[in-house]
């Protein structure tokens, strides 16, 4: 098996966030801890509107393991980034380094006591015996070890929210690509990076 | 004798040089179980049975595939 991963078609999205609230009412998140959310960018532009749901992303290489002091992530055989709540120490490193977002810490108390990290597990749970209670409260729901894949992706209304096996997904868009007659030009890395302009930064790429 | 209380306090004095290993070599986190093995719950997906990695691999394809209505369509 390939690595776990989510793909968001931005040209199926439609903002409706039933992918946080079916995360939020899975994994049973406290108030203010939003593992997942919706990023909508040309708000109101009537054809330019485009939206993605963002979670973790479960990287290969995590910015979030990297600066860790206590070294509570951990990778899972299926390339999950997870972590172990006993060791975390709230100190929000993670938070500054990963690029989207995802670490969230709940805030209780009235001074804002800053909680221990929470983030997406893509519902697989925590280091805790798989399905228990103990996980459940910790880190929620381990929906992979009850045969099933993420609830945000499984409920998405329109399927814009993809979730699984990065090859089984990957085919899942490709043929969806296929099947619109028009490729990742429309959304995609062209549009989020832009197109090079000049010629000569071309010709450069092409010599090396 | 001299030479030897000599050697004896450069010895002690240069095990306060040294330093001990403090890097982080390995993730202290706890052991977690695989995920194949199945939850100790009553929410285990029906017509699965946990306990072989090869069933649940091919389980979660089979679920990924109900992401993909050009299947359902046909």
């Amino acid at each position: 098996m390939a690595r776990m991963k989510f793909i968001c078609d931005a040209e199926r999205c439609i903002e409706c966030n039933g992918c946080v609230t079916a995360c939020k009412n899975e994994n049973d998140v406290p108030w203010g801890v939003n593992r997942r959310r919706v990023v909508t960018i040309n708000d109101g532009v009537i054809g330019q509107e485009k939206s993605i749901s963002v979670a973790c992303m479960h990287c290969s290489d995590a910015p979030c393991m990297a600066v860790c002091p206590v070294d509570c992530f951990y990778h899972t055989d299926d390339g999950l980034v997870l972590h172990d709540k006993d060791i975390c120490i709230g100190c929000g490193y993670c938070s500054y380094a990963c690029p989207f977002g995802a670490p969230q810490f709940p805030s209780n108390g009235t001074f804002g006591l800053r909680g221990k990290m929470d983030k997406c597990t893509f519902c697989a749970g925590g280091p805790e015996a798989d399905g228990s209670q103990a996980e459940f409260q910790k880190y929620g729901r381990n929906r992979l070890a009850e045969g099933k894949l993420p609830a945000c992706a499984e409920m998405c209304s329109t399927k814009a929210l993809l979730g699984g096996d990065g090859d089984v997904i990957a085919d899942i868009l490709r043929n969806r690509v296929v099947q619109r007659g028009k490729g990742s030009e429309v959304w995609g890395w062209g549009t989020a990076y832009g197109k090079s302009h000049n010629p000569d930064a071309k010709a450069e790429e092409k010599k090396s | 004798m001299i030479r030897l209380i000599g050697m004896s306090l450069l010895a002690v004095g240069l095990v306060a040089c040294s330093e001990p290993d403090q890097a982080l070599t390995a993730s202290s986190a706890k052991a977690d179980g695989k995920p194949w093995q199945g939850a100790q719950n009553a929410f285990v997906a029906p017509g699965w049975q946990p306990g072989d990695k090869t069933r649940w691999e091919t389980q979660l394809r089979n679920r990924a595939q109900t992401q993909n209505e050009y299947l359902k369509a046909r």
